[in-house]
């Protein structure tokens, strides 16, 4: 698959003299899984903030290939393909399963061709098909309120999934999982990986282990360390701010 | 579970089927009523000019609540100034109205209406230019409206001005709107607004027959709204609204440009509030600048949510419920009606959450 990557370069975010990111450098390649992992207020968040075009950087360079993510809004940064799942999980809950999905399947989002829109039948084996590999086809007419927290969680990958996203960013996809929940949901981020590039921060070391790639180590908005997991936990400095004591 | 459902529709179908068949009954009675106004004024089944005259408003204020339904119920955009769409359109299908009545006014001058007359004018205003023909001032009751939405709106939404700030803004353009059209020298009557109007479409106003075709026009209208309602609130746009009303944020990041959303349905909403005005004006054969009040258009919101916002139905409901009520009322206490109106909110608020219709269905509501 030949991807763009992210690139931010010299990033910083100064929020009223605070630096929530401080220069903050990081190349995500096409098809890439990477993990960030940091203590709370390294900037995890603030990262996708600056992707995704929720807040501007107050200096610095971030690109998607040859755009530039500075200048576009969020849903402009949804269509280049960057998809982007939040911490707590936010699904239209008036909506079903299936609802939930076909909003989210790649076709025109202006409000003229929603109006016009008539679900084919390859568009609804799509959907099917999302709904078997997040385990909620029986669930498919069901509402999103009633889902339980794990489903919901994986009701927004499956939203994901059906962007077609060629990157995206998974904010702390197992924190309130169950000990299988979380190993049902390493395995879905590994199949979606190699598909597109996948950035997951997590709290969870054992998650981060699980899924077995590269890591990088945020503090204060800066990048600690970068490595395998391995080589990060045995790295003094980042024992010394984040893991020992 | 299953085995249930194979008996009996579930519950939540059953209660959209009692729904549509009290619709159905509803709209089939309204067009009964002109028919039953001719009969003889002493069979048991005559219905009075009054009756006919009061429905004929609250259709009006049905095609009102399904406009404030579009916006609020679904895509969640709380407007308390869709009273002055209405208006707008009254004072463009009024000010058609003054042009036909041309040399029959006090001071028989055929162009000028005798409010001009009064104040000295020479000649008419551009702002009048083109009313003398009926598509031309149609067309006006939808444009000026919806291009008021289309300003109003994008600069709101395009700041992401949402919430109780978007209601007090609305707000504050009905009010300004109100005291604009008070001044004499805006040119549309001020405080007196128009009257006296005699004809339209070459039909005499004060005919019993002429009286009816509006009625029966205004019910097509509504019949209509309330097809173009259902196909757009059926549709993945529909889905959409309900999502930009429910987590609009999380709809930007799956690429949907909310702005666009919203101000579409914004200005579809506020054109449909400007026909309601339209055909309220010649029905009722008034409009003045107290139509602009606030009050009028924190009233026509009770309606919904008294109805039920987020069902076509229920904003019907609500905006026939909630006006027999009043005219009721008002006919022995007129004095009370505020504060039932303000009670009958706060009730609805607190017991009624998806009003009257949620009573009638148990399953979660959109």
């Amino acid at each position: 698959m030949s991807g763009s990557s992210l690139y931010l370069d010299g990033v910083s975010v100064v929020f009223d003299g605070f630096r929530a990111l401080n220069n903050l450098s990081l190349i995500i390649e096409p098809g890439e899984l990477r993990a960030i992992i940091g203590p709370n207020g390294a900037g995890k968040t603030t990262m996708m903030d600056i992707v995704t075009g929720k807040t501007r950087p107050t200096t610095g360079v971030v690109r998607f290939g040859e755009h530039d993510l500075t200048r576009m809004d969020e849903a402009a940064i949804a269509n280049l393909g960057i998809g982007r799942k939040f911490q707590k999980p936010t699904v239209f809950d008036a909506l079903t399963v299936f609802e939930n999905l076909e909003l989210a399947l790649k076709a025109p989002r202006d409000p003229w061709s929603c109006l016009r829109w008539v679900l084919g039948a390859q568009s609804r084996r799509r959907i099917e098909g999302v709904m078997e590999e997040i385990g909620l086809a029986e669930r498919a007419r069901d509402r999103a309120a009633i889902l339980s927290h794990g489903q919901r969680q994986w009701l927004e990958i499956g939203m994901l999934l059906m962007q077609e996203p060629q990157l995206l960013l998974v904010d702390e996809p197992v924190a309130g999982m169950t000990d299988q929940e979380t190993e049902h949901t390493a395995a879905l981020l590994r199949r979606i990986a190699g598909q597109r590039s996948v950035v997951v921060v997590e709290h969870d070391l054992e998650f981060v282990r699980a899924l077995g790639e590269k890591v990088t180590v945020l503090c204060e908005g800066t990048v600690l360390s970068e490595g395998s997991i391995d080589h990060v936990q045995n790295d003094p400095r980042v024992i010394e701010v984040y893991l020992g004591r | 579970m299953s085995a249930t459902t194979t008996l009996a529709p579930p519950p939540r179908l059953q209660s959209a089927l009692v729904l549509r068949g009290l619709l159905l009954a509803g709209l089939a009675i309204l067009a009964l009523l002109p028919l039953l106004n001719r009969l003889p004024v002493d069979s048991v089944l005559h219905v009075s000019d009054f009756i006919v005259a009061v429905t004929g408003k609250w259709i009006c204020y049905g095609v009102l609540a399904l406009a404030i339904d579009l916006a609020w119920g679904y895509a969640g955009i709380l407007s308390l100034g869709h009273g002055a769409f209405f208006a707008l359109g009254g004072y463009a299908m009024g000010m058609h109205l003054m042009r036909l009545i041309g040399p029959r006014g006090v001071y028989g001058n055929p162009v000028l209406p005798d409010f001009m007359v009064f104040l000295g004018y020479a000649e008419l205003p551009w702002t009048w230019w083109g009313f003398s023909s009926f598509p031309f001032a149609l067309l006006m009751a939808l444009l000026v409206p919806g291009l008021l939405a289309g300003v109003v709106g994008y600069l709101a939404f395009r700041s992401r001005i949402t919430g109780v700030y978007l209601s007090i803004i609305t707000q504050a353009m009905t009010y300004a709107l109100m005291l604009a059209f008070f001044r004499n020298d805006m040119g549309f009557g001020g405080n007196n607004g128009f009257t006296d109007f005699k004809e339209l479409l070459g039909m005499p106003l004060n005919s019993g027959g002429t009286r009816a075709m509006l009625f029966y026009a205004a019910l097509a209208v509504l019949g209509l709204s309330l097809l173009l309602c259902r196909h757009i609130t059926q549709s993945k746009l529909g889905r959409v609204l309900v999502a930009v009303r429910d987590a609009e944020s999380r709809l930007r990041f799956l690429g949907y440009n909310t702005t666009h959303v919203k101000l579409s349905v914004f200005v579809l909403s506020a054109m449909l509030a400007g026909l309601a005005g339209a055909l309220y004006v010649p029905l009722v054969g008034i409009i003045n600048p107290g139509e602009f009040s606030p009050g009028n258009s924190i009233e026509a919101v009770i309606w919904v949510a008294v109805g039920g916002r987020g069902t076509l139905v229920g904003a019907l409901l609500g905006a026939f419920s909630v006006n027999a009520l009043k005219t009721w009322l008002t006919s022995f206490a007129p004095d009370l009606w505020l504060f039932v109106l303000g009670g009958l909110f706060v009730a609805v608020t607190l017991f009624l959450p998806r009003g009257l219709v949620g009573l009638m269905s148990r399953g979660p509501g959109r």
